[in-house]
């Protein structure tokens, strides 16, 4: 075992240091995505196109926020399934708040990213101190936030349109050309960058990852650190639905179907083990490229939604079939 | 008398299932402006069975301390294909049957295939198969529509006897013709003891793949049995993502009502059957107390989130810190 | 290299030129091994001397780099635990073989249960428990518990019971008593000896000499993965025997170990009457400033929860604890290292306890204490560098990197960095859990090194270790804990291996080496 990773490390130690550092898996998610844009290219050379492209990561900004908060939770070793409806909340509720005039529209993105939060605290809390799998806790917390906007809203899609300023962070521009969402995007992910590597709560997250035991043993507080966890993925969760408003300038019911499995797949396509541990952002950044540029590549060549289904299912298995794999048992 | 206690701690999780589902049950008829009529059993046994199907399959992976996210998807494949195969006069309906059930169980031994031998895990590995079926869905059925063999699917829908749903024999078929062999059989064990401890079984000499694949296997056959009786139920298929999607999810939570451990090597799909029912039974219950439906999501969540924190008071008996972190 | 005697006919089983390497460790050097049937055949040696290695190639769980085996003078190669057993091995493991969720009737059965069209007899399956059950003597025990709510000396019943239930041709035990009670004990030797006389080859590995006495014919010494010498049982004085488990092809070098000044200061460290269920009993200890205290027995006597305990890990624990004379209530790691009591855990295994394997050296070394190289939560990477590079230089940790992953680097190294990320804190009260175990000679020295700097610096030193040399060589005073007790407390040079093992045994051995 230990002959092999000296082994790897001879090969590395080869290599131009930024490619050294890098994780083998986000050097091919980044390898997929440019194989992805040429293979495109050759179809229509629409797809290299500045405005194409942009327009991309300005669709992809919205899973990137999503995805970002559920990395924090992967990386622990667990997962947030509540992500479809704490997004819908966040939306309807900052769409809400903002018809409230007065400092209504102010608060609004606060008040929508707050309410993911707090849900993601009850996840965290039923994970990290009642001890129930991520899994089940998060599923009925979906549930609950389902069954709170189905109660607020009367089952049909919320009268109050987005107010301006969420439109605006959505779709407008500060830097001529560049659509706010993408800075957006870019800020929260300077901001994960920063939080993974530089803070002692990074460190944590990876180490409880690896052994919550070790990381307990070696004085920190795994409960809290898992709760905040929690508390990230679902104001982000929120946060990305609140922008999701924007750019459909509405909440509406179940708009946050279509994330759920997008942000899980993104985060894994981009190294990141789902038993938690190992992964760098940038590789969830990678996948969350890759998916968006996949779906609308095959919508683009106006594949069948049922085409799109399946190529991208197949994808997925082929990219972990070379490099998601556990080790061998024996 | 010890014998008795044993055969108690064996069923703790079934019987727990079994408590809450009849708990909600008799609420639940007992406000009921019927009562229980033969109609009121047959609806609440058709649309309990639905759940219950699927809820079976995630109970096989589970045990295996794995997780098939795709089942609700195979559910809806099979759905469709039924509404195409299962039509026309006896034999070629029986044949329908048959290609359907098969069809699943090919789903299923895909995931198998893919956790086993590609070693992926399995949360993953079937949220992509979950796409792939889900597209197959797509391919079949573009537009809801289809129809299916209608004395038969009104025979299975119906009741027997005149007293007993049909979908009740079904569900006992399924449970003494997949479950119980599975269970018995030593192919099952390993399953169940892959579950337990890997590590443990691999030393005791067991054949863990074929456990394992024996489950991903079997639990596709069972999503299949749920989308042949969807269509019975409907007449029609449907490639509905949010109901795919939605079924699996439930799946989940029917399989920890019923005192599977999402944690593998403990459960028994009958407990998961009455997990199933009983989170039917909340959606229904609303009704009942003429609570305005729209309530329903929010209350099923809640009863949800209390069933699933009352397994956390075993917590209190903790008394090495180390043992928090399984 | 000495064989038994060997008769005309081949023996039941024998091993040939056997070798087994983990990475750069070599388990198992070129053994052999000769098994007759009808005879007890008792393995002895040190920890890590190769004897958990050589059974797991018996039993098929891993697959030896050369040699060969012969089972009835035929060659053998067992792929899986699976053909082992239908070979007729079965093997009592010491980490225990059993599913937890499964009963103990389909435990006992797992491998080849009775069937009746297909499906698992269950009448004839529970028969056939309670008669493999009623042959290892554990009637008490029923067949439908579920394994895991069975306390570990019944687990270990099972064990037996399980391997008996597939009529092995060859039965192993490794240390298959050491959780039992000394009822239990009889029964299974009295079952050992039947089966001897059923013609059935027993392996035993034990490290009691008392139990080798009374049940082996013939024995086998390993030393550093060389089987070193055989005999028969009887013929040599355990004397003679322990000589040959030492063996002192090297002999450890110890720090001499300075006259302690009696101190009028109250002990760094100190509990009263601390208890915890039935596993801690009425511990009373303290260590003092610059003390090494250690702590002997037999392993699994509450060495391990006492350390646990005293870090705040347990909970529901009685008694109190006293830093610097002062009551303290510690509920957490996180309060045990805080600075009020400055506590350091070096745990007892390092690869799922002490390291995130797959983390880099650097993460793992300043993980216990980025609290101190970080404000308001954010690294400071020029100290976090400087105190990590402090630690390198000072534990002489070898690695190719700082951003390597911890895992590739070499057992003794692992471990360094495990006390490295503890001295990071600079702790006054160091807690070692079997520390220097699996761990190279060379490293060992330097850790013997440095917990007498650690101490002469001022630390008080809490040091659990299965090396009874160690403790000798260590330690100013040894604690020797049984069933969760302190039964004897050495000093200075009462401090003997004899002593030692007298009190772990908890027998009275009425020779020299009394308390001081």
């Amino acid at each position: 075992m230990s002959e092999t990773s000296e082994n790897r490390i001879s090969i590395r130690a080869r290599l131009p240091a930024f490619l050294r550092r890098a994780d083998p898996a986000v050097l091919t998610a980044f390898g997929c995505i440019l194989l992805l844009l040429f293979l495109s290219s050759l179809y229509s050379s629409n797809f290299l196109s500045l405005n194409y492209l942009l327009q991309q990561l300005k669709v992809a900004s919205f899973l990137g926020v999503v995805a970002a908060g559920m990395m924090v939770v992967i990386l622990l070793g667990h997962i947030d399934l509540s992500v479809p409806w704490v997004m819908t909340t966040g939306a309807m509720m900052a769409c809400a708040a903002a018809g409230f005039g007065g400092a209504g529209p102010i608060m609004a993105i606060p008040i929508g990213v707050l309410c993911g939060a707090a849900f993601g605290l009850v996840n965290g809390f039923g994970v990290a101190y009642l001890r129930i799998p991520s899994m089940i806790v998060t599923l009925a917390s979906n549930v609950v936030a389902q069954g709170l906007m189905v109660v607020y809203t009367g089952g049909f899609s919320p009268q109050d349109s987005a107010p301006p300023a969420i439109r605006w962070l959505a779709t407008g521009f500060v830097i001529p050309g560049l659509p706010n969402a993408i800075i957006v995007w870019a800020a929260i992910s300077a901001i994960m960058v920063f939080l993974f590597t530089r803070t002692s709560f990074g460190r944590a997250v990876y180490g409880i990852g690896n052994s919550e035991r070790a990381a307990y043993l070696s004085g920190v507080d795994t409960r809290r650190i898992v709760m905040i966890a929690f508390a990230i993925s679902g104001a982000l969760s929120a946060f990305g639905g609140v922008l999701l408003a924007g750019y459909a300038s509405k909440a509406a019911q179940a708009m946050g179907d279509a994330y759920l499995l997008p942000a899980i797949a993104a985060v894994v396509l981009g190294g990141t083990s789902i038993l938690g541990g190992r992964g760098s952002y940038l590789g969830t950044v990678a996948g969350v490229i890759l998916i968006t540029l996949l779906q609308s590549i095959l919508s683009v060549m106006q594949m069948p939604e049922a085409g799109r289904q399946i190529v991208y299912g197949v994808v997925i298995i082929v990219m972990l079939l070379f490099y998601g794999r556990a080790p061998p048992n024996r | 008398m010890s014998e008795w206690r044993y055969w108690l701690n064996e069923q703790r999780g079934t019987l727990m299932g079994l408590a809450i589902f009849l708990l909600m049950f008799t609420v639940y008829i007992a406000n009921h402006p019927a009562g229980l009529t033969a109609n009121v059993a047959q609806t609440a046994a058709n649309k309990g069975a639905l759940f219950a199907f699927v809820a079976m399959a995630q109970t096989l992976v589970v045990i295996t301390s794995g997780i098939d996210l795709s089942v609700g998807m195979i559910f809806v494949l099979t759905n469709c294909l039924a509404s195409w195969l299962v039509v026309g006069e006896p034999l070629p309906t029986a044949l329908g049957v048959v290609a359907v059930l098969v069809a699943g169980m090919v789903c299923g031994a895909v995931n198998g295939l893919l956790v086993i031998y590609g070693r992926l895990q399995p949360i993953v590995a079937t949220i992509a198969t979950g796409a792939i079926y889900f597209g197959l869905a797509l391919l079949l059925r573009p537009f809801p529509g289809g129809s299916v063999n209608e004395d038969l699917a009104d025979a299975l829908t119906g009741r027997l006897f005149g007293v007993i749903p049909s979908s009740l024999v079904l569900l006992t078929a399924a449970v003494l013709l997949v479950w119980l062999p599975f269970r018995r059989s030593k192919i099952g064990r390993a399953a169940f003891a892959a579950g337990s401890s890997e590590q443990a079984a691999f030393m005791s000499g067991m054949p863990i793949r074929r456990g394992k694949f024996a489950a991903y296997t079997l639990a596709g056959l069972l999503a299949a049995m749920g989308g042949l009786f969807l269509t019975f139920f409907t007449y029609t298929g449907e490639a509905a993502y949010a109901s795919g999607s939605g079924y699996t999810l439930w799946s989940i939570a029917a399989v920890v009502l019923g005192g599977v451990s999402l944690y593998g090597g403990r459960g028994s799909a009958i407990g998961a059957i009455f997990g199933a029912f009983a989170a039917r039974t909340t959606g229904d219950m609303l009704f009942v107390f003429d609570v305005d439906p729209l309530w329903q999501p929010l209350l099923q969540g809640v009863v949800l989130m209390i069933a699933v924190s009352i397994g956390s008071l075993a917590l209190l008996r903790v008394r090495n810190r180390l043992d928090w972190f399984l | 290299m000495t064989t038994v005697e060997t008769k005309a006919t081949p023996p039941l089983f024998r091993m040939e030129g056997v070798s087994k390497r983990y990475g750069g460790v070599r388990a198992l050097e070129n053994a052999e091994l000769d098994v007759e049937a009808g005879h007890i055949h008792a393995i002895l040696g040190e920890n890590g001397a190769g004897k958990s290695t050589l059974i797991k190639i018996m039993a098929g769980v891993v697959a030896p780099d050369e040699g060969r085996m012969l089972l009835d003078g035929r060659d053998v190669v067992f792929r899986s635990p699976a053909a082992a057993s239908a070979a007729g091995i079965a093997c009592v493991f010491q980490e225990l073989s059993l599913v937890p969720d499964l009963s103990v009737a389909d435990n006992i059965a797992i491998s080849n249960p009775p069937c009746r069209f297909g499906m698992i007899d269950r009448r004839a399956q529970r028969a056939l428990a309670e008669e493999a059950l009623a042959r290892a003597g554990a009637e008490d025990i029923h067949p439908r518990a579920a394994v895991k709510d069975l306390p570990l000396s019944r687990r270990q019943m099972v064990e037996i019971a399980k391997a008996l239930a597939s009529s092995p041709r060859i039965l192993i035990l490794d240390e298959a008593t050491s959780a039992l009670t000394a009822g239990d004990v009889a029964k299974v030797f009295a079952v050992l000896k039947r089966l001897r006389s059923e013609g059935l080859a027993l392996l035993y590995i034990s490290h009691r000499m008392h139990e080798i006495a009374e049940l082996a014919d013939t024995c086998t010494v390993f030393r550093n993965g060389r089987n070193v010498a055989s005999f028969r049982a009887g013929t040599r004085t355990n004397g003679e025997v322990v000589e040959m488990m030492i063996g002192r092809e090297y002999s450890n070098v110890f720090p001499p170990k300075p006259q302690r000044a009696p101190s009028s200061k109250p002990p760094v460290l100190e509990c009263r009457n601390l208890g915890w269920g039935d596993r801690l009993r009425d511990i009373s200890l303290s260590v003092g400033e610059g003390e090494v205290v250690g702590l002997g027995g037999l392993d699994g006597q509450g060495q391990r929860n006492l350390l646990l305990a005293l870090f705040g890990v347990l909970r529901g624990t009685t008694g109190s604890v006293l830093i610097d004379g002062g009551p303290v209530a510690i509920g957490s790691p996180a309060a045990a290292r805080s600075s009020r009591s400055a506590m350091a855990l070096i745990p007892e295994d390092r690869k799922t306890e002490g390291l995130m394997l797959p983390m880099t050296v650097r993460e793992n070394l300043s993980f216990a204490a980025l609290d101190r190289v970080s404000r308001s939560g954010i690294i400071d990477r020029t100290a976090e560098e400087q105190l990590i590079d402090e630690m390198v230089r000072l534990l002489a940790i070898k690695t190719a990197g700082l951003d390597v992953p911890v895992g590739a680097l070499s057992g003794g190294n692992q471990q360094k960095v495990v006390i490295a990320k503890w001295l990071m804190r600079k702790p006054r009260i160091v807690l070692l859990n079997d520390p220097t175990r699996g761990i190279d000679v060379g490293t060992k020295q330097e850790m013997y090194q440095l917990l007498r700097r650690l101490a002469d610096a001022g630390a008080a030193i809490l040091f659990y270790s299965t090396d009874y040399d160690e403790l000798i060589g260590c330690c100013d005073r040894v604690l020797v804990l049984y069933d969760g007790r302190i039964v004897r407390e050495l000093e200075g040079r009462g401090i003997t291996e004899h002593a030692l093992i007298a009190s772990a045994l908890n027998v009275d051995s009425g020779q020299e080496g009394a308390t001081a």
